[in-house]
């Protein structure tokens, strides 16, 4: 199976960025090569802004062009775009709805052997309780392309979680990206196994396991976690009343949490969560931190099958 | 305009603005009247003689921006914006109280002519930057001013930003310290010393000018002087007084965030009168 780390889309789509919109500004922090930002610092220098190890400084600066009618894309690691550079992010961007993108690299645990300090388990809680705030988590190489290339015509801030883990190719380069769509990959009436970024092709995995002993699963990609797709996570979870929920980030803040309020407040279901187990990570191969944190697919099949009282 | 005419007008126009300091925060019954007393002068200075702005288009493109970095001093930057007409002066007395446009801290999405929002201390000079680089990469020639306090330069970022500045050359920039010395806890040589603040401005790559901030006509000049710089960005180091205007909250610490008593509001108003 074809494997591409959704990092790499993000300084592809800069490039048809670039071409498209004139206003485009890209920043990074000395990650440009990591990001892949490189690429539209090499094809339109003018319109890059190398920032230096300074992440407040840069989304300040982002803060400032955008004011006068930039389209700002910032990179950097998403540790440092969404912890170090915080409190800029929300008291100048995010407040004043200011059109600044982030689409920070290196997410999740599957940096690998970095270790803790460059892995983040908690970014999508912290984006996700900021108001204006966009969250959007792509599952592969084309949905992360076609999410960073959509978000320029969002006016406002927009959170793109990315990785630097070659993972699955699920969709292809057709794929239209709508901000607040959830698509359903798989159809199923036993359990609903919602799922965001790389968990999304273990859960495409789990869905093929669990059918040979008769479970059928529907896999939910919910990519943008806010504005939350209430109307196919209801509809699904009032055909299966099954919910297992994973991603690679923590169970608090995240999708987990993100399905658990929605279906609470809706439509009560049963659910498991799949996710980081409020640890901080380790340094290691990706499959062996994948493993070590219950990310696989047979950790979702497993949870499936325990809520299903079928172990 | 003469010379003398011109430091009547603009010791008149920061007179009116004190004064307006003064009844706002009085009004609200909470804020920060020592730093935007500190700062009226320099901020009559810009916005009525050296800035290019248009009170009836606060968006035009081409407009000079003002930053008020240090946001808890909004006070000073209101009154100069209804002075100017951006916004009915009425609107002043609702500064802090429930749903005004006025907050406790600047929303450039409510109020007309707020350029950023501010408030939390060290953004300014970035977002500074941005729109500094903004004009440079669109080859237009606003120039951006941006105010940041003496307490505030303790904050990291200010100085992250001040390295960006000076290695883009970001001569459309002008930054002015209002050097008032004290901040909440006390003396800023007490609380986290800052000096030798034009040492390391220079260091740091700015070219550094050193102004009284109560002498309008060497503030106007200061900025004509500023504006000349070419290659490198420019800091204004002002010496101020802390509660300037008002004999009792001159150089006293507790008016760094605490209103005046309606009696201490009728005392100083009369001062300023």
């Amino acid at each position: 199976m074809e494997k591409r780390a959704t990092r790499e889309a993000y300084g592809e789509a800069l490039l048809e960025l670039g071409e498209r919109y004139p206003n485009v500004v890209v920043l990074d922090a000395d990650l440009a090569k990591s990001t892949t930002s490189i690429k539209f610092a090499e094809a339109f220098p003018k319109r890059f802004i190398e920032c230096g190890v300074a992440e407040q400084s840069m989304m300040g600066t982002a803060a400032g062009l955008a004011t006068t009618g930039k389209i700002c894309y910032t990179g950097s690691f998403a540790i440092f775009a969404t912890q170090r550079a915080l409190e800029m992010v929300r008291n100048v961007i995010a407040y004043s709805n200011l059109n600044v993108k982030f689409c920070p690299t290196h997410a999740g645990i599957t940096v690998g052997a970095d270790g803790s300090s460059h892995q983040t388990v908690e970014d999508i809680a912290i984006m996700r309780a900021i108001p204006n705030m966009r969250v959007v988590v792509p599952a592969d190489y084309f949905e992360a392309k076609a999410a960073i290339k959509a978000v320029a015509e969002i006016e406002g801030p927009v959170f793109i979680r990315l990785g630097r883990l070659p993972i699955p190719l699920i969709f292809d380069e057709h794929y239209e990206f709508k901000l607040g769509r959830a698509i359903k990959l798989r159809e199923g009436n036993d359990v609903t196994i919602f799922a965001i970024g790389l968990m999304v092709s273990a859960g495409l995995e789990a869905a093929a396991s669990l059918a040979k002993e008769g479970i059928e699963a529907e896999v939910i990609d919910v990519s943008t976690l806010k504005p939350l797709d209430t109307e196919v996570i209801l509809g699904s979870a009032a055909k299966t009343h099954a919910v297992v929920t994973a991603e690679e980030h923590s169970i608090i803040g995240g999708l987990g949490s993100a399905i658990a309020e929605c279906l609470s407040e809706n439509l009560p279901t049963a659910m498991r969560r799949v996710g980081i187990k409020d640890r901080f990570g380790l340094s290691g191969t990706p499959d062996e931190l994948l493993k070590h944190y219950g990310l696989t697919s047979e950790d979702i099949v497993k949870e499936a099958k325990d809520l299903l009282q079928r172990g | 305009m003469d010379r003398e005419k011109l430091r009547q007008f603009l010791e008149e126009k920061a007179r009116v603005l004190r004064w307006d300091i003064i009844k706002m925060i009085g009004e609200a019954g909470s804020g920060h009247p020592g730093g935007s007393l500190s700062a009226a002068d320099i901020v009559a200075v810009l916005y009525f003689h050296h800035m290019r702005h248009r009170p009836d288009d606060p968006k035009w493109p081409e407009r000079d921006r003002f930053i008020l970095s240090k946001g808890h001093a909004c006070p000073v930057l209101y009154a100069t914006l209804a002075e100017c007409g951006y916004f009915p002066r009425e609107i002043l007395w609702t500064l802090r109280k429930f749903n005004s446009i006025l907050q406790g801290h600047p929303d450039m999405r409510r109020v007309p002519g707020v350029e950023i929002s501010s408030g939390s201390l060290g953004l300014g000079l970035a977002a500074a930057n941005g729109m500094a680089s903004a004009g440079k990469m669109d080859g237009k020639d606003y120039r951006v001013y941006v105010m940041i306090g003496d307490g505030e330069s303790q904050e990291g970022v200010v100085w992250e930003a001040s390295m960006f500045a000076a290695h883009y050359k970001l001569d459309n920039l002008v930054a002015i310290l209002d050097n008032n010395g004290l901040q909440i806890d006390g003396p800023v040589s007490q609380v986290m010393e800052i000096q030798p603040v034009v040492d390391k401005w220079r260091a740091f790559g700015w070219r550094v000018l050193e102004v009284d901030g109560h002498n309008v006509l060497d503030i106007a000049d200061t900025l004509v002087e500023a504006d000349k710089t070419r290659g490198q960005p420019m800091m204004i180091v002002a010496h101020t007084i802390k509660g300037k205007g008002v004999s009792f909250m001159e150089n006293v610490v507790d008016f760094h965030g605490k209103a005046p008593t309606k009696e201490q509001m009728e005392e100083a108003l009369k001062e300023l009168s």
